[in-house]
């Protein structure tokens, strides 16, 4: 089952064109497992502020591409950190694994 | 691929690279020449190190946000006319509205829509080029002083009434010297009068805001309000005529044509602001004032004195003068008689 929004994503990729949806892919894949090692990080040190932060930029990610499943879970856990709750249970594996469906798409898709 | 508008230095500051790559590329198209910051402090450290025309900030951002980068742009004078466009995604509305009411320029979605995004820039550009032309055009013409409280206060493009006096000076039997001159000497003798009447109308804190040909127009006691603006026009027009004798000095000794000019003062209400297009935009000064001035300066070769003035100036500029009375003259145009008196040359006190 995709966890693309095919529509969104076929917009992105006529407005970035043809030659450089694939930088973009390549800029996501490369910049969104980082993001989730900072959350982990932050949870570890109890930095909200940049849990906060991490999980904005990779739901802003996610919006671009259209990973709206993926956009959602870590729109929560940005709202979480807003709250100064890090009590997050095991929300950050589920959205590693969603991650990982969407990468795994991502590539494909690279034109 | 043909540009639409003129190219801009742009810098983009956002953390996020799939954003500023989206950014970039499609700004890149379109003829603009972009730099990327990752963070806040380093956009700040770029800005002030380059010059740029248009700034895309990010609000959440690590090391600095963008709400601080923009606070500390709009206090430092080299950066606050930069216009900066916050990008920021839906949910950050309450930030985006604080970050316009603070001094962005304007705000755009994430993810951007690119057509949006040119827009925005452009129309962005294009306003920045105006106003960069409005300052470079008004520091030619005002004061320092002038100028700097003008760019501190904002320009009012909207007209408005104040209490002023107007000066006209003109070169007298111009055209007869024209005919029979080389046309380098003119503008020569041009930039060399104009130098010596700027310095002595903005040296008592007029504004020439208007030459043509060989005749100036300049305004006391705006667009700054001076209660003693009569009084400055005055000495400005003395200084002229003593400033123009040395001058005439210098000429003789070279056996080159002396020059006389005639100078009209008038002092009241006159509307005042800025006009012209938006590309071309002057400080200027219409009304019945700034007619009665004029005419004043054209009599001057009636009366054969070179300072006229009104009774509006004559009772405010104080003591320190001495003038002659010509009684109340027709001048053309007016439907009643102005009282018309002259300064005397060296009975300044």
């Amino acid at each position: 089952m995709s966890v693309i929004d095919k529509a969104a994503f076929d917009e992105l990729k006529q407005m970035s064109g043809a030659d450089f949806i694939n930088e973009l892919i390549d800029a996501f894949l490369d910049d969104a497992p980082h993001m989730i090692s900072e959350m982990q990080a932050a949870l570890a040190t109890n930095d909200v502020e940049s849990f906060r932060r991490n999980a904005h930029s990779l739901k802003s990610n996610a919006n671009t591409f259209g990973a709206l499943e993926l956009a959602v879970l870590a729109k929560e856990l940005e709202f979480m950190g807003k709250e100064n709750n890090l009590d997050i249970g095991n929300r950050l594996e589920v959205l590693n694994e969603a991650l990982g469906k969407v990468a795994e798409e991502l590539k494909g898709m690279r034109a | 691929m043909r540009f639409a508008h003129e190219p801009g230095n742009l810098l983009i500051v956002d953390d996020n690279k799939v954003n500023r790559i989206l950014l970039a590329r499609g700004l890149q198209q379109d003829g603009h020449k972009v730099e990327v910051a990752e963070n806040g402090r380093l956009g700040l450290e770029k800005l002030r190190a380059g010059s740029f025309d248009l700034v895309l900030l990010d609000i959440e951002m690590p090391e600095m946000n963008g709400y601080q980068v923009l606070e500390t742009c709009l206090q430092e004078p080299e950066l606050r006319d930069i216009p900066i466009i916050m990008t920021s995604s839906l949910d950050e509305i309450d930030s985006v509205v604080k970050c316009v009411e603070l001094g962005a320029e304007d705000y755009l979605n994430k993810p951007v829509n690119p057509i949006l995004l040119r827009a925005r820039v452009n129309a962005s550009l294009e306003k920045k080029r105006l106003r960069d032309e409005q300052r470079k055009l008004f520091r030619t013409f005002a004061t320092k002083e002038v100028a700097d409280e003008l760019l501190k206060s904002g320009f009012s493009l909207g007209g408005k009434y104040v209490n002023a006096s107007v000066m006209f000076a003109d070169i007298r039997s111009y055209t007869t010297y024209t005919e029979n001159e080389d046309p380098t000497e003119i503008i020569e003798l041009l930039n060399d009068y104009f130098a010596l009447m700027f310095d002595a109308i903005t040296s008592y804190h007029g504004t020439v805001n208007q030459m043509a040909g060989d005749g100036l127009m300049a305004i006391f006691g705006a667009p700054i309000h001076r209660d003693d603006h009569c009084e400055q026009a005055v000495r400005a027009a003395l200084e002229m005529i003593e400033l123009l004798e040395g001058f005439n000095q210098e000429r003789a000794a070279m056996n080159k044509t002396q020059i006389k000019i005639g100078i009209g003062i008038a002092s009241g209400r006159v509307i005042a602001g800025y006009t012209g297009t938006q590309h071309r935009a002057t400080y200027t000064c219409v009304g019945d004032t700034v007619n009665l001035a004029a005419r004043l300066e054209a009599q001057t070769k009636v009366i054969g004195e070179p300072i006229l003035i009104e009774s509006a100036t004559r009772m405010a500029m104080g003591d320190g003068f001495k003038v002659k009375s010509h009684g109340p003259i027709q001048l053309k145009g007016k439907t009643v008689e102005v009282e018309v008196f002259s300064v005397l040359i060296g009975q300044k006190v």
